[in-house]
């Protein structure tokens, strides 16, 4: 059984239709990508998933249990972690501070060592422990938010667009990272512009097109699709 | 400072700097009349300070409800002088009880502790009930309408502790042990004001702790910068706020007993009303929303009211010049908008802020 099934959710903001019956699956220890252009609803549909928003229609599942209509603090004591959008760091909190909040739900005592965990997955954090993290650069507050995200100890981690607004250098540890978190046994599902290095790392991939799944396939045979590969990765 | 010189002419920006002159004229003229003229001796002085001191920690606990509230919510809790006086009032009866059986003078101390414990429930009760009754269903709706809500439930309050407890002034019994004063150097500080003033820092370091240290402040803080990311961390956003009006509550609750404790001239339903807007005052002078401001801004308040109309008022040769000192505070609050509208410790606002 899937780890998570989308059934045909509709979504929508106000009176704008944005998801127009996504359904997808997502399997214990795969990587899944969705990509898509601008507004064809990849964000949409980590803000349904992780309860931010509720779809009007169709239903989420996890672990075999609905949560399409569980409030986002509730699913991440059911395992479920959000790097949103834009990173979506504290500025005014501490390194440490925001690493704490990821442990927010958490009363066991391995918190401590879940840190030192983080700190060695990226020594820069440590070095920044004590500073407010609206200092800290672009590449170092996504380090922040994945670390953060992995502190409540995910079953799955969703992840908005990681590599957005980094130096083209920085992208690549970012995709090493979320591979590398993988290999853990942490199930992702990862939304993506930069559908080339997503897809070099993911095992399947799902193609979002104006708010409706137009293509699905395993990551390789994406690379090799015609359309994929005209559209979102720019090879004719 | 003068931008004419380099902007084209603005009426407005011209006014305003007439008024700066103006103001600062009259400080300095007003001071060195006073001062010249030695009538007030440096004992008095420090007395004044003193004085000043006290009612302004008061003003600072009240303050910090009003800055912890729009930290989190961006909301100006404008019942917040009725959540002071529900715990002052009701804590009255308590007070007398404990004086009726004498508890109050044998063992001061923790007699007034738990009076302020309770002071404190109480006004956190009320809070928390105002927040779940009246605020929480309006969230996400123009800020406008919970403002004009909070006005309708300070009026609501009022008069319903009006009608459990009676129209007329109750006050707060005697403590022996406040009496009389500390004499140093040949200056006579009351008791009172020292208990006040240490009361009132004691609360603020434990809420500095509670803020900057505890898992639920540093909730507190993630929440008043971004509720979305706070949700995603598993915070509970709408606890959160509970807590955070509770915490607000208390501080004024416990306010109200200290200054019961402090001030002869009693309780009564409308007692809430001037240092409500009086705190509200301070905490915009420290730069609402930022908690060390509200506590600056509560104690700055008090001593420029207390030393404010003798020396510059009275110096200008205004009569009666220490019964104008809400004339003081209101000014501070007008002159605060227009000059420095973020406060004293406060950033300059964003349009999202604003």
């Amino acid at each position: 059984m899937a780890l998570l099934e989308v059934n045909g959710i509709h979504t929508y903001y106000g009176n704008i239709h944005a998801l127009k019956g996504v359904s997808f699956e997502v399997d214990t220890g795969e990587i899944i990508a969705l990509i898509g252009s601008n507004g064809a609803g990849k964000t949409t549909t980590l803000r349904t998933i992780s309860g931010l928003m509720t779809p009007r229609e169709g239903s989420v599942n996890y672990d075999g249990e609905v949560i399409s209509n569980t409030r986002a603090d509730m699913l991440v004591s059911k395992g479920i972690s959000m790097v949103p959008e834009g990173r979506g760091v504290f500025a005014k909190l501490t390194v440490e501070e925001n690493l704490d909040m990821g442990a927010y739900i958490r009363r066991d005592g391995a918190i401590k060592e879940d840190l030192k965990g983080a700190f060695s997955l990226f020594p820069r954090l440590q070095e920044r422990r004590k500073q407010v993290a609206g200092t800290l650069s672009g590449g170092e507050q996504q380090m922040l938010a994945i670390a953060r995200a992995l502190m409540s100890k995910p079953r799955l981690l969703l992840l908005d667009e990681p590599s957005m607004g980094l130096a083209p250098v920085l992208v690549d540890g970012v995709f090493e990272t979320v591979q590398r978190i993988a290999n853990e046994g942490v199930t992702i599902l990862l939304v993506e512009q930069n559908a080339h290095m997503a897809l070099q790392i993911a095992d399947r991939g799902y193609v979002l097109q104006s708010g409706e799944v137009a293509i699905s396939d395993t990551a390789a045979n994406l690379q090799k699709n015609e359309t994929v590969k005209k559209t979102y990765l720019g090879i004719d | 400072m003068f931008k004419w010189k380099t902007d084209e002419f603005s009426w407005v920006d011209f006014t305003i700097d007439v008024l700066r002159v103006l103001i600062v004229l009259a400080v300095v003229v007003g001071a060195w009349n006073t001062l010249s003229s030695g009538r007030i001796s440096l004992a008095q002085w420090v007395n004044l300070f003193a004085a000043g001191l006290s009612q302004g920690s008061i003003y600072a606990l009240i303050a910090l409800g009003y800055t912890l509230v729009y930290g989190i919510l961006l909301m100006i809790n404008f019942a917040h002088g009725e959540v002071f006086m529900a715990g002052a009032f009701t804590t009255v009866f308590f007070a007398e009880a404990l004086n009726r059986t004498g508890f109050l003078n044998e063992q001061p101390l923790l007699a007034i502790l738990l009076m302020i414990v309770f002071a404190g429930l109480v006004s956190m009760t009320v809070a928390i009930l105002l927040e779940r009754i009246a605020y929480r269903p309006l969230r996400g709706s123009p800020r406008l309408v919970p403002l004009i809500t909070a006005i309708g439930a300070s009026f609501f309050l009022q008069y319903t502790f009006r009608g459990l407890y009676g129209s007329g002034f109750k006050a707060y019994p005697g403590v022996k042990a406040l009496q009389g004063a500390f004499s140093i150097g040949g200056i006579n500080i009351p008791v009172a004001q020292v208990f006040v003033f240490c009361s009132a820092l004691i609360l603020m370091l434990c809420l500095y702790w509670l803020v900057e240290r505890s898992r639920i402040g540093k909730a507190m803080r993630a929440v008043s910068e971004n509720k979305e990311v706070a949700r995603l961390m598993g915070i509970d956003i709408d606890w959160v706020i509970m807590f955070t009006f509770g915490v607000g509550g208390f501080l004024a609750g416990s306010a109200g007993v200290i200054n019961g404790l402090f001030r002869p001239q009693g309780v009564n339903f409308y007692m809430g009303f001037i240092p409500g807007i009086k705190a509200f005052t301070a905490a915009v002078l420290g730069g609402i929303g930022n908690i060390p401001g509200a506590m600056l801004g509560g104690l700055f308040l008090g001593v420029i009211e207390a030393i404010g109309p003798n020396l510059v008022l009275a110096g200008l040769g205004i009569p009666g010049a220490n019964q104008l000192k809400d004339v003081i505070a209101f000014t501070m609050l007008v002159l605060v908008l227009i000059f420095r509208p973020q406060g004293i410790l406060g950033e300059r606002l964003s349009e999202q802020k604003a």
